[in-house]
């Protein structure tokens, strides 16, 4: 069951890199089967979007940890393509600045903040796509691990931390453009934003990155690595006991995921324009999580199919139904963990599946022992 | 005999006050008639009969006469205040303000001054309002007089000062005097003892007056010529500095306070959900929102209904929030929340949900603006203490209201048979239930506790706070911090760590900002459960580990 799905879902993406661009730049805008450039744009969003839910089930499915600030990684990664882009306007900025963005020259600043040096080269930007979010995830797992914040202390503090980040991404001071965030890039490479060509070759290479990660994410979860991340979610003291360093375990993991969300950051801020800190909002990194519950967590392609889904909902219903839209996708957060714990993917493939469900799994045992007897005094001073 | 001495110093001072208040009329009147006389000297005689009536109702012709809105109706020489509205003079008697009608720009003239005569109408007002029966209107005269320090108020300033009872006051007018002699007095020696007398204030105007006798211009000489007088100035620099920065920790205390009870009121009934039950209820926002809107809405009845009684309101409204917003609680529990136990990360998600439906309603039912929410009398207004330092009622009563709740709610716990089963299901449910106890009726009660306490929080924070459907929002995450840096499952716990953080976050801000200052206290907090992940109040033991 495993590797039929992982090729058939690698070679979805890899047709999809080819025939999208194919249809949109090649066919006639005539033609039935023409794809217009807005519709390419859309769905290289959702490809992003799934990038994000591919590394909430990498860490949540497979080890057990609920991040809900996985849209800060995701926002540190658009933020450093950002910053390329930003760079990339040079002179052709409002303000007409050589050197400094149009919020800078706005806000009186003289000269380049030291963090931004660098970032108008393409391969140091792409250097830091990767390595920011994965150094925020190795101090913060670090620290976290290290010390066993497990379950829902984690959640809470992973909320805490993107929403810490989105205050500081509101400060003008911070040089990020505050409020208004970074937008109004012009080009990639020399190559037009607003290009058909340039936006369908934008939506291959995101397809392609797409199948490329979740490739790795198949092989971590499938090697020796993979057994001990779910033997540590399923009982996590049990592993510990057996000598296996679990935090370092869940370091790597937590790292790897960071990465992969960065770099769905990247992806995601050329082909949508802009990016800004309300992607730090502590509600877009549950939404997220609420695409990995749809679509079966714990199964890596589910997470996939659940973030086009849902994003595609919410793109119809916003459009069609503003006002139904808060209402499904709360009903549907509901009626996903009481009537379909283990999403759309674990629901079809579960009888052909003898092991216990991800979702009593993740948490049950642990929970169990402690149900009857450990639930501390309210009233103990 | 002390009490006939005391009765009789009252009696004398009632009749020097009411001596000086209660100029006739008609004399007043003839007076005010004499402004609009032809010369500048008869003008300043009128002005000068005016100040020396001593009566506050001359205050309102003075001050238009001064901002240049006094005018002479040509037809009957009658002298009135007058507002350009459009084309035309709206003309207002100058001592009752009756309406006298509207007149054309060429039917009036306008009463002229000179700069002597300002000065002439200043001293009088100044006067005027010292002499005020009113104290907090010699209060401010007195401290308009500490700001601008106008030449030759000295007089008037000791007048009032040698009929003043108020002791406050009296205070604020010695300073006054003080600060006036330090910028005129010629004697260095005045000038010392003026420094003395300021050294006791607490004032941001008396320090910006004595830091500028320090002063040195481009040439290195400074603004004050005697040295004697310039190092009185430094001792009496370095007196009020303390003074101001004492003021400024005990505002800091309060509104650390102010905002730790804010944060105690919205954490408390996260502390039963996720303390007591484990339930992660990411849906108790939306009950303290819903607490807020039930306000909104019995307001809404009292203004319709009982506007005479709109001050008990809000006395209405905490049962009221308390009824809904448990309501709800008990619904969302016995709907979803019970087939998740044991199951903590589902129940995040679900309850997630939940909120997202609950603001979604109330945008859809009241719009998605902000709903206005009045105060009771007894809860606006506020108490000025000195340095600055203000206390507003509101936030002084949510104080008093955020312990209530908290005492309330631990004699619940303790003292009651329902709290009794609550902690006996908490930490022995099978056992709890082999005794008799209905635990899943317990669980629901114990969910509508704590979301009928979010919803009183409710009302609280529609006092200080926007209603809007997003109110729950603002608070959650902070909420959750509370809960997690005090220690789960523990009501003092939930208190402490209510407080603090409120404190950290108010001493924070004025060195870092408000934002930065967040910012930290979030990044402290993560640090913190890092190093205690289960908080400041940790329960001890096996029973604890997971």
């Amino acid at each position: 069951m495993r590797l039929p799905a992982a090729a058939a879902t690698i070679g979805l993406l890899l047709v999809a890199a080819i025939a999208v661009p194919v249809l949109n730049l090649a066919v006639p805008a005539s033609s039935a089967v023409h794809v217009p450039t807005w519709a390419v744009s859309l769905v290289g969003k959702y490809l992003c979007y799934a990038m994000l839910a591919l590394s909430i089930d990498l860490i949540w499915g497979y080890c057990g940890i609920l991040s809900l600030g996985h849209g800060a990684f995701f926002a540190l990664g658009g933020y450093a393509m950002g910053m390329h882009l930003m760079r990339q306007i040079g002179s052709r900025g409002v303000y007409g600045h050589p050197d400094l963005p149009d919020f800078m020259v706005f806000l009186n600043w003289k000269e380049l903040p030291w963090y931004w040096h660098g970032f108008d080269n393409f391969a140091f930007a792409l250097a830091m796509v990767a390595f920011v979010p994965g150094l925020l995830a190795f101090v913060f797992g670090w620290f976290a691990f290290r010390s066993r914040v497990t379950g829902v202390y984690l959640s809470i503090i992973s909320q805490a931390l993107t929403f810490a980040l989105m205050l500081a991404f509101f400060r003008n001071d911070m040089g990020f453009g505050g409020n208004n965030g970074l937008t109004d890039f012009k080009d990639i490479l020399g190559y037009g934003l607003q290009d058909d060509v340039t936006r369908a070759a934008l939506f291959a290479l995101t397809a392609l990155t797409l199948a490329a990660v979740y490739g790795v994410c198949r092989w971590i979860v499938g090697s020796r690595l993979g057994q001990v991340l779910v033997a540590i979610r399923d009982a996590e003291s049990r592993v510990r006991f057996l000598g296996y360093r679990v935090e370092f375990f869940k370091l790597f993991v937590f790292v790897v995921s960071a990465v992969i969300a960065g770099i769905a950051g990247a992806l995601y801020v050329p082909q949508v324009g802009i990016i800004n800190p309300s992607e730090f909002a502590p509600a877009a990194s549950i939404e997220a999580v609420i695409w990995v519950a749809v679509g079966g967590r714990g199964t890596l392609h589910g997470a996939i199919l659940g973030a086009i889904l849902v994003n595609y909902a919410k793109t119809f219903l916003t459009g069609s139904l503003p006002e139904i839209w808060l209402f499904a996708l709360g009903a549907l957060f509901v009626a996903v963990t009481l009537f379909m714990p283990r999403g759309i993917v674990g629901s079809l493939s579960g009888r052909a599946d003898r092991r216990p469900s991800p979702a009593v799994t993740a948490e049950a045992p642990e929970a169990a022992a402690r149900a009857p007897a450990a639930r501390p005094d309210p009233a103990a001073p | 005999m002390l009490l006939c001495r005391a009765i009789g110093v009252i009696l004398l001072a009632a009749s020097v006050l009411t001596g000086a208040a209660r100029a006739e009329p008609a004399d007043l009147d003839a007076l005010v008639q004499d402004l609009g006389a032809g010369g500048f000297a008869q003008k300043q005689k009128a002005i000068d009969g005016l100040a020396a009536t001593g009566d506050p109702a001359a205050v309102r012709s003075l001050e238009a006469m001064l901002d240049g809105k006094l005018y002479r109706r040509l037809s009957d020489g009658r002298v009135a205040i007058g507002a350009p509205s459009g084309q035309v003079i709206r003309l207002s008697d100058p001592l009752t303000g009756a309406d006298l009608g509207d007149a054309a720009p060429a039917d009036v003239d306008r009463v002229t001054i000179n700069n002597r005569l300002r000065a002439g109408l200043r001293a009088a007002l100044g006067g005027l309002t010292l002499l005020s029966p009113e104290p907090s209107v010699r209060r401010s005269a007195a401290d308009a007089i500490l700001k601008a320090r106008p030449e030759g108020i000295e007089p008037l300033l000791r007048q009032a000062l040698t009929r003043e009872s108020d002791d406050r006051v009296r205070a604020a007018m010695e300073q006054a005097l003080a600060a006036v002699q330090l910028s005129s007095a010629p004697e260095p020696e005045i000038r010392i003892a003026a420094l003395e007398t300021l050294s006791q204030a607490a004032n941001q105007d008396v320090r910006a007056l004595v830091a500028g006798l320090l002063v040195k211009d481009a040439n290195g000489v400074p603004a004050e010529p005697d040295a004697g007088v310039r190092a009185a100035a430094e001792t009496t620099l370095a007196a009020i500095e303390r003074r101001l920065a004492m003021w400024g920790i005990l505002g800091n205390l309060f509104h650390g306070l102010s905002l730790g009870s804010v944060l105690l009121l919205a954490a408390v009934g996260l502390a039963i959900t996720f303390g007591v039950m484990g339930v992660i209820n990411m849906a108790h926002g939306e009950m303290v929102m819903l607490g807020a809107y039930t306000t909104f809405i019995v307001q809404e009845w009292f203004r319709a209904h009982a506007p005479g009684a709109f001050d008990y309101s809000i006395l209405v409204a905490v049962p009221m929030a308390f009824v809904v917003a448990g309501a709800v609680g008990v619904a969302i529990e016995q709907s979803v929340i019970r087939f998740l136990y044991g199951r903590p990360l589902e129940t995040l998600l679900a309850t997630w949900g939940i909120s997202l439906i609950l603001q979604q309603a109330v945008r859809s039912a009241f719009g998605p603006t902000n709903r206005e929410v009045g105060a009771p009398s007894w809860m606006s207004g506020a108490i000025e203490v000195a340095g600055g330092l203000t206390l507003t009622y509101n936030r002084l009563w949510i104080i008093v209201f955020s312990l209530v709740v908290l005492a309330l709610l631990m004699l619940l716990n303790r003292a009651t048979d329902f709290g009794l089963t609550m902690r006996a299901v908490v930490q022995n449910r099978r056992m709890a239930a082999s005794m008799g106890i209905r635990t899943g009726r317990i669980d629901a009660l114990t969910f509508g506790l704590g979301s009928g306490i979010a919803g009183i929080a409710g009302v609280a924070l529609s006092q200080i706070d926007n209603v809007s459907p997003n109110l729950g929002q603002a608070y959650i995450i902070d909420s959750f911090m509370v809960v997690v840096f005090g220690g789960v499952g523990n009501l003092w716990g939930t208190l402490v760590g209510a407080m603090s953080l409120g404190l950290i976050n108010k001493f924070l801000e004025p060195v870092a900002g408000a934002v930065l200052g967040k910012i930290l206290v979030l990044v402290g907090i993560i640090l913190f459960i890092q190093k205690r992940p289960r908080g400041l109040f940790a329960l001890k033991g096996r029973a604890v580990e997971a």
